[in-house]
This record gives structure tokens, sequence and C-alpha cells, in this order.
């Protein structure tokens, strides 16, 4: 049994950890609605993006001059597997669920007797899959310095993997990242980006799609520098929707963990407390029975 | 007056104008235009410039933009700027540092097409400058 004041002295420990992690939550709070609105300022540029590129994609019609970073090297051996995570750690199950998928496809690549290269954007990432596939692991990017994510950013790491892809370095490029549905909740997402999936053609057919355009310069040449761009763009979504997330999932971890806190004071006090009253009692019994022996 | 046509000015980081406006000018890839409304479909990718925006009550207002695309319809015109920024919140440093950034670059480039393109859009930075400079 510990004495009264081993007790004492968890108690207080345990108080500053609470005080810590009822902080740590707060910052994640108020960062999280930044983040938040960071994310929310983004989307009209990527959907406006998104709208542009199906237009541009429907007048071409996948004709021969569409760029090779929109159809693919029309291989698909070597996969590269873009995975963002956060900077930093104390957020649940946040970065070992990107990793878990990022982990996953890996393992399923290599059965399949594909060839994978990593690029790792954040040290958490890094450091879980450094464990399995160091060797695989080409690069790792630190944002860690970066105060806040601005387009540059995501336009660096973009220009790499296109360079990267121009060399013949890799077929096709999947992306991961968790997406940001609320506070509580982040999916984690693979999210394929070189060669440019098809789907967004589907959604020309809305507004603008009957109007001819015309172009200038000529669509192909607009189309190699949008695509470019648009992985950019992707990229970009992709950190901040992490960085929202990493927020909001920091922040349920640390209200979790302060809350195990409170109940955790609760439990040592009351030990405390009866241990205490304990030796009163067995004071006062050696004080009576003493008087009684006279 | 003439006739408003919805204007947008979008950044990846953030939506800067959303209104109408009676004419616009943008500095495509081919040469500055102006924008007004009913203007036939045109997509063009621009340049480093200005962008001026003349809003419907014929306040006149002015963005450096670093690049991008429009998207123009005859109801109305998106511009997706890669950068762009309000012509009285221009960084001085920022865009010197661009410059520097686009003369390594051409230094740097490996063959001669990749040359002449670094080359192409250091002038047209250089010539923001200097429209910039007495403002």
């Amino acid at each position: 049994m510990a004495s009264l004041k081993d007790l004492r002295n968890r108690i207080a420990s345990v108080k500053a950890t609470q005080k810590i992690t009822k902080a740590m939550q707060m910052v994640a709070a108020a960062k999280l609605r930044r983040a938040q609105e960071a994310a929310e300022a983004a989307r009209p540029y990527s959907e406006r993006m998104g709208a542009v590129l199906a237009n541009i994609t429907q007048a071409i019609g996948g004709g021969g001059d569409a760029p090779a970073l929109m159809t693919g090297t029309g291989r698909d051996d070597v996969h590269l597997l873009i995975v963002c995570t956060a900077e930093r750690g104390l957020c649940g199950g946040f970065n070992s669920q990107i990793a878990r998928l990022a982990r996953d496809h890996i393992r399923r690549l290599l059965a399949d007797g594909k060839q994978v290269k990593i690029i790792c954007v954040g040290k958490k990432g890094f450091d879980i899959l450094r464990r399995d596939y160091a060797s695989l692991i080409l690069e790792r990017i630190d944002l860690r310095e970066v105060k806040t994510l601005g387009f540059v950013n995501a336009d660096a790491i973009a220009r790499k993997v296109i360079h990267l892809f121009n060399e013949g370095g890799f077929d096709i490029c999947t992306l991961f990242y968790s997406q940001f549905k609320s506070v509580i909740s982040q999916i984690p997402t693979a999210q394929q980006i070189i060669p440019a999936a098809q789907a967004s053609t589907a959604a020309a057919t809305g507004n603008g799609a009957t109007a001819v355009y015309e172009y200038e310069p000529e669509p192909g040449e607009i189309l190699s520098d949008l695509i470019p761009r648009n992985i950019a763009v992707q990229i970009f979504r992709a950190l901040l929707e992490n960085a929202a997330g990493e927020m909001g999932a920091k922040m349920s971890a640390m209200d979790n963990a302060t809350r195990n806190a409170g109940d955790m004071i609760n439990r040592l006090s009351i030990t405390y407390n009866r241990q205490r009253q304990a030796q009163i009692t067995k004071e006062l019994i050696e004080i009576i029975s003493g008087a009684e022996a006279l | 007056m003439a006739e408003a046509f919805k204007f947008e000015l979008v950044s990846p980081e953030r939506l800067l104008v959303s209104e109408q406006v009676e004419s616009v000018v943008i500095p495509g890839a081919e040469g500055e235009m102006t924008m007004m409304a009913q203007h036939a479909p045109v997509m063009t990718t621009i340049k480093p410039g200005v962008v001026t925006v003349k809003a419907a009550g014929g306040k006149e207002d002015r963005y450096v933009v670093f690049g991008g695309f429009a998207d123009i319809l005859p109801s109305g015109c998106t511009l997706l700027a890669e950068s762009a920024v309000h012509v009285n919140d221009i960084d001085r440093a920022d865009l010197a540092r661009r410059i520097q950034d686009a003369r390594e670059d051409a230094a740097d480039a490996k063959d001669d097409v990749a040359r002449s393109r670094a080359e192409q859009f250091l002038s047209q930075l250089t010539t923001l400058e200097g429209a910039l400079l007495p403002a």
C-alpha cells in the first residue's frame, strides 16, 4: 500500500497531466477551426478546376494529343504511393489508420509482383512505414517548419512527382490521406492521381458542357498546363483535409485523456481519503486503549 | 451602363472575388483581353499580370495574378489563379523572390525548350514588376 505522501504526489502529477491535455485540447480546437476554414476556402478552386478539366477533356475527346499524365504510360508495373500523415503524434489512431491503409495496399501490390515506391509527407507515416518498408521509401517530405499550409507546399510536392513521372520513375500514383468527415470521424482514403481518373468527365455534363469553347492556346497545350496544376490541387486538398483531420483527432484524443485523468484523480482521492481516515482511526484507538490500560 | 455579369477570382487558398461586374481585363497568354457580358465561350491560360475588375457600381479593383486559367462563358467568368493578391497587398519582397527563382530556373534549364519557357516566364515577371513599381 502506497503511503499518504506517495498518493499525494501521484494526485499532483495526474493533475498536472490533466492540465496539459486540457490545454492541448483547446489548442487543437482553435487550430481545427482555422484548418477547417482553410479547407473550405480551398474547395471552390478544386471544384472549378474539376469542371474546367472535365470540359476540356470532353473537347479533346481522349484524342492522341492528351498528355501522358492523363492517359498514363499504359503499364502498371511501378506504383508510387504518396502517404500524407501528420507531423506530430498524440492524435489517437489518426496516423496509424492512414499508415495501415497504405501498408495493406503495399502488401497487395507486392504480392502481385509490382514494384512499389513511397514518398512520405509527414514524419509519423514515415516512422511507421520505415519499420517494414524502409527500402521502398524514396523520400520524406518534412512540413514541420510550415506554419500555415500554402499552395506552394503542395506545388513543390507535385513538381517532384511530375518530374519523377517524366523520367519514367513510375506508372501509377496513388495519394493516401485522411478525408475529414467530422471532428470525430476521419476516413483514410486512397486516391489515384496519375493517370488522372476519368471520373471527372461525368460531372461536366452539368452546365457548361454544351458550350463550344474557343481555346487560346490550343486545347492540348492548355491541358498539358492544367493537368500538373490539377495534381498540385489534389495534393493541396489532401494536405488541408489531413490538417483538419489531425486537429479533429487530436481534439477528441485529448478530450478522452482529460476525462481519463479526471477519473484517475477521483479514484486516487478516494483511496487517499480512506487511508487518511484509517490512520486517524488507528491513532485514536491507540490513544483510547492506552488510556483504558491505566 | 453596360450589362453586368458574374465574375469569380479563385486562388487555391481562397475565393477572392465573387461579384457582379461590368468588365474585366485579364492578361491572357496570347495578349490582354477585356471581357464583358455575353462574351463568347473561351478558355485561356493567363500569364503573370494584373487583372482589372470594374465592378457593377463603377468601382475599379486591381489584382496581381501569377499564372492560371480563365474559363469564360456568356453568363460569367471564372479565373483560376495559381496565386492572386490585391494590388495593395502585394509583397515586393515576394515578387523579388519569384523573379530570383525564375532567374535561377532559366540558368539551370537543361534544354532549349525549358530555357525559353523559363526565360519567357522571367520576362513576364519583370514586366509585371515594372508595371507595379510606380503604383
